[in-house]
């Protein structure tokens, strides 16, 4: 059985979403408090979740970075061990550099909340292995800061190692804008393919009756 | 002193916040303003009086936490 360990932040508001996630798709879990400084010896996995920590004060996640549990975290995927970073952990992901890149604010400066549509870019990855490319999920967003940027340099890098993981899109898969990314980008990985951030919420379409249930196949992923 | 740190978005990357207080602008007939920057302003009060330490010290604040230089410049002014 795989082990999930899920940081908490003041201001973190999905932990519990996310417990409830892992632990229907058969993983036991710990909440982690952000003032520890060691990760559980078994964790497999580690979930930074949504929310706003430090009340988004500053920039989105820039805070957080500098609390205590993070230089576990990153000395966890240093050895390779993966982590997942929703939507605020997607920006603490960020801010600490484990992923390139950096999200600001949404191109139309609302808070965008409601069902979205993406396109699976790469699945050559342990998050999206189980789906196929160019698959179109629907999966719920709700951001303010997710207008993702990277430099064209960096953005070339990234595309050619395969790490993007998804992009806005419509129904039929063709990208559209919705918060202004850099080329529709919802979701990217490291060059190792052992850290994933996506602002789209897959602890969140779990249940059909709910939306959705495209988020199992994802967070299946990386508990195969 | 004090050291007053502004810290924007690059040139070339988009600033909705900017972008958005310019069509307001234009909305109300102001003319004539071609571009419209929106960044943030942190102001802190050091113990130190020595203008180099001090230079030195808030550089590596707002390298570290106080911008994101992935997508921030800032200038530094001691007062």
């Amino acid at each position: 059985m795989k082990h999930v360990a899920i940081l908490q932040f003041p201001g973190t508001n999905c932990d519990l979403d996310t417990k409830y996630a892992f632990e229907k798709l058969g993983c036991t879990t710990t909440i982690i408090w952000h003032k520890e400084s060691k990760l559980p010896q078994n964790a497999d996995l580690v979930v930074v979740p949504g929310g706003f920590s430090y009340g988004d004060y500053l920039r989105s996640g820039a805070i957080a970075k500098f609390s205590p549990i993070m230089s576990a975290v990153e000395e966890f995927a240093k050895n390779g061990g993966q982590v997942l970073g929703i939507c605020n952990g997607f920006q603490i992901l960020t801010e600490v550099g484990l992923l390139p890149g950096a999200l600001k604010r949404n191109i139309g400066l609302h808070f965008i909340s409601k069902f979205q549509t993406l396109k699976v870019v790469n699945n050559s990855n342990s998050f999206l292995q189980q789906c196929d490319k160019d698959e179109v999920l629907n999966i719920p967003i709700a951001h303010a800061d997710g207008n993702y940027y990277i430099d064209e340099e960096a953005f070339k890098e990234l595309e050619a190692n395969e790490q993007i993981l998804l992009r806005y899109s419509d129904a039929k898969g063709e990208p559209i804008i919705v918060n202004g990314s850099v080329t529709s980008i919802a979701g990217v990985c490291n060059k190792n393919k052992n850290v994933f951030g996506l602002m789209p919420h897959p602890e969140r379409a779990l249940e059909t009756i709910l939306g959705s249930k495209d988020g199992i196949k994802m967070l299946e992923g990386l508990i195969a | 002193m004090t050291a007053i740190v502004n810290i924007f978005l690059k040139q070339g990357v988009l600033d909705p916040q900017g972008k958005a207080i310019h069509h307001a602008l234009d909305a109300m007939n102001f003319e004539g303003v071609e571009d419209v920057r929106m960044g943030k302003q942190i102001v802190l009060k050091l113990t130190s009086d020595n203008k180099e330490e001090a230079q030195k010290e808030v550089e590596k604040m707002a390298e570290e936490i106080l911008a994101n230089t992935v997508i921030e410049d800032y200038t530094i002014e001691l007062l």
